[in-house]
């Protein structure tokens, strides 16, 4: 239904798979880092450091932006969900710290790069324990513990197996973005190969862990089943593309695979915000806050979009165009003075 | 230490660290193009050096600040849950165009910072430009945001709920400009007297480095002008509190019993009759002491005080500073040339830091115990959630190290002259 709330919790949800696709993979990219091997393994650090320098930070504002509009939109929604998960939160915020900043170190010549790579794995995991908390309706008032205490309060909703499955299967989803991604940014065929090999190892785990958490998944909410086979159809679309090293078609399905996952997540949800009692249009801040909001958005996409565009033309364009590189990279590693 | 305390302490930590760290993601960028503009107009590659270098810290603080300013965003509601489900929906707005200001930020430095070999000269000093600008944007609109917890306005209270809330005459709190006015100056004059400052203890070294020398002028080209306009802001700022937040005045000064004609202490037995009042209201008006209100909604009164004396003169070291460069300018004296200028200059480095963390040290303990002022308790927003000294400790923890690096970063890629 097209009302006024609802309007708003798809935008944040499309910001948070902004977030996913952009921002994801740029923590997949650490995974690679963490798990570079073999005899072009400082290659492969070097492609991650090369296409997530410029972008990054872009990517990283989607979840500010995501956060922003939530306390603005669903203020009670955000408050609650910061209560019951205060020490996830907390953790992630750590991992975000030390993530971002070990990378600018590392490539400013300062060290880090371990520091980097395991932020790298701990935070996706975190973000989806939040999620798997938030869909196996935990931090809603009536799925709550009836247990007293911090344990029962502050760690049983999200310390859950569900809730573990679904930030593992964050990390392999972001992992499985990068490698996919990354097979586009390799400019010599046996690094591209690694990152192919890699796509099919990450795309294999995801879709057992898909299993795994489906089977975990205390059916609370109505699966639709359109979106699932969706979802399936572009799993399988990535590995035929891969399969046929079509990359710029890989790197399109496996977009989509993953989008729809966070809107699968979306859909099940749907109508409530915090399930199972908080409803979207309960916990919405009053019509002219949600107005304001609304063209805040607009006029920022107005200004966001082109620039952004602008950004992504320029360092992503070569790539998107399968032409060779312009220039050398340019990264400003640290240089010898 | 209680919950409560522990909360505080918690945000005060995580914003003493991220304001650093904003403060120079919106000058250095000032800077990093007047460098730039100045090698497209000369060729002289000390400028380009500079730019890159300036370019460098940029992206180095700009990073550490959008991840420290990402955990802010988050213990608004980790920390204080009750003020955003109460206050998100009117001070949301702020903070939303906030996002976006941020957005373009990023998306543009990351085309300044990697695009020298792939934008034309005058896209990538226009990308530097829109860097600057959005910066700036993006400080003014969270400033707002805290104005109006200062000032409240567009709303409604009764009966612990707001009301016909307006988020539009929210942001326009009476608060906003005189805040807004005093923390983007204090940004420039904090950064550009810094950056300045360090080159001048540089050049006291070594008095012919061309570098030290660029560098030094174009700091002091950002830094002079802020902190000489820095008091005027000021006492825009203060008389904005002596009528609207009487009793963060009354602490800022520790008057204690209303008074007409109050003098202004200077320290113990030094006292400058009527000044206050003078300062405050710009006539012999009565100032409001602390004894208008009950004891329980006093804020810490000697640590307001004493941060505010701290911040007052240290502006004044800086406004003076910026003058005598004015003032050798003017005279067509070198300053890179001047040894008690450089060793004035070098001393002044650290102070705009200190005096920013000094004032948001007046403006946020003198706004205690309200979160939201006159109508939310600080005690009443916390979250619920015991044990938070945990969190607070390991933020501090993490926000120690961080420092730590970013120092030793910085000081290899920036400030080292080259070889």
């Amino acid at each position: 239904m097209l009302s006024l709330p609802n309007v708003l919790a798809g935008i944040i949800l499309s910001a948070l798979t902004a977030y996913v696709l952009f921002g994801g993979a740029d923590f997949g990219g650490g995974v690679w880092d963490l798990l570079a091997s073999g005899p072009r393994k400082d290659q492969q650090r070097r492609l991650v450091a090369h296409a997530i320098g410029p972008v990054w930070e872009a990517n990283h504002v989607w979840l500010i932006l995501a956060i922003v509009l939530l306390f603005t939109c669903f203020p009670m929604g955000f408050a609650r969900l910061a209560i019951v998960l205060h020490v996830p939160l907390t953790l992630m915020l750590i991992g975000i710290v030390l993530r971002g900043s070990a990378f600018v170190f590392q490539t400013y010549g300062g060290g880090g790069g371990r520091v980097f790579a395991t932020a790298s794995l701990v935070t996706p995991v975190l973000l989806g324990i939040c999620v798997g908390a938030v869909a196996s309706g935990a931090v809603g008032d009536a799925g709550r513990g009836t247990g007293e205490g911090f344990y029962a309060g502050y760690i049983a909703p999200w310390l859950t197996p569900f809730a573990l499955a679904v930030g593992v299967f964050a990390l392999a989803c972001f992992a499985f973005l990068a490698a996919v991604y990354l097979t586009l940014e390799a400019e010599e065929p046996e690094l591209r190969e690694d990152f192919r090999q890699r796509a099919f190892i990450a795309a294999a785990a995801v879709l057992v862990l898909a299993v795994v958490g489906w089977a975990l998944f205390r059916h609370t909410l109505p699966l639709n089943h359109r979106v699932i086979a969706l979802t399936g159809a572009a799993a399988l679309g990535t590995f035929w593309s891969l399969w046929k090293r079509r990359y710029w078609l890989a790197r399109l399905a496996a977009a989509v695979e993953v989008a729809l996952v966070v809107l699968g997540w979306g859909v099940a949800q749907y109508p409530y915000l915090l399930p199972p009692d908080l409803t979207i249009a309960e916990s919405a801040a009053p019509r002219v806050t949600l107005e304001l909001a609304l063209t805040a958005v607009i006029a920022g996409a107005v200004v966001l979009f082109p620039s952004l565009y602008y950004l992504m033309r320029i360092f992503k364009g070569p790539i998107i165009r399968k032409t060779p590189s312009v220039a050398p990279p340019t990264t400003p590693r640290a240089r010898p003075q | 230490m209680s919950d409560l305390l522990a909360a505080r302490s918690q945000m005060a930590v995580s914003l003493a660290f991220h304001i650093i760290f904003a403060v120079i993601g919106i000058a250095m960028p000032v800077l990093m193009v007047i460098a730039e503009r100045r090698w497209q107009r000369t060729r002289d590659p000390v400028y380009l050096d500079l730019a890159k270098r300036w370019a460098r810290g940029t992206a180095i603080l700009f990073a550490v600040g959008a991840v420290s300013g990402t955990v802010l965003s988050f213990e608004l509601g980790l920390l204080w849950p009750r003020f955003m489900a109460l206050a998100g929906p009117i001070i949301g707005m702020p903070f939303s165009l906030e996002g976006f200001a941020f957005f373009t930020e990023a998306i543009f430095l990351g085309v300044y910072l990697y695009g020298w070999e792939r934008v034309s000269p005058r896209a990538h000093l226009l990308a530097g430009v829109l860097v600057a600008l959005s910066g700036a944007a993006s400080g003014i609109f969270v400033v707002i945001a805290n104005a109006w917890m200062n000032t409240p306005t567009g709303f409604t209270f009764a009966n612990g709920a707001f009301t016909d809330i307006d988020p539009i005459a929210a942001m326009r709190t009476p608060a906003a400009l005189p805040q807004t006015l005093h923390m983007t100056l204090a940004a420039y004059a904090a950064t550009g007297l810094g950056v300045a400052g360090i080159h001048a203890f540089l050049l006291l070294k070594n008095r012919t480095s061309a570098f030290n020398r660029a560098a030094l002028t174009i700091g002091l080209l950002v830094g002079a002008p802020a902190a000489v306009l820095q008091p005027i802001s000021g006492d825009i700022a203060a008389r904005s509190v002596a009528r609207r937040q009487p009793v963060k005045l009354a602490a800022m000064e520790e008057l204690y019993e209303t008074r007409a004609g109050a003098p202004l202490t200077l320290g113990p037995g030094i006292e400058i009759p009527y000044a206050l009042s003078l300062l405050a209201f710009h006539d012999p008006h009565a100032v409001q002491g602390l004894n208008a209100v009950p004891r329980a909604e006093w804020p810490n009164v000697p640590l307001v005080h004493w941060s505010f004396d701290i911040m007052v003169s240290l502006g004044t070291y800086l406004a003076l500073v910026g003058l005598w460069a004015g003032w050798l300018a003017l005279r067509k004296r070198d300053v890179t040339m001047h040894r008690r200028f450089l060793a004035a200059l070098a001393v002044a480095a650290p102070c705009g830091f200190l005096a920013l963390e000094a004032g948001w040290t007046v403006t946020e303990l003198g706004r205690q115990p309200w979160v939201i002022f006159g109508i939310l308790k600080t005690a009443d927003a916390v979250t619920p959630m015991p044990g938070l000294i945990v969190p607070f400790t390991a933020i501090t923890l993490l926000y120690c190290g961080l420092a730590a690096v970013v120092s030793v970063v910085l000081y290899r890629q920036i400030i080292r002259s080259p070889a």
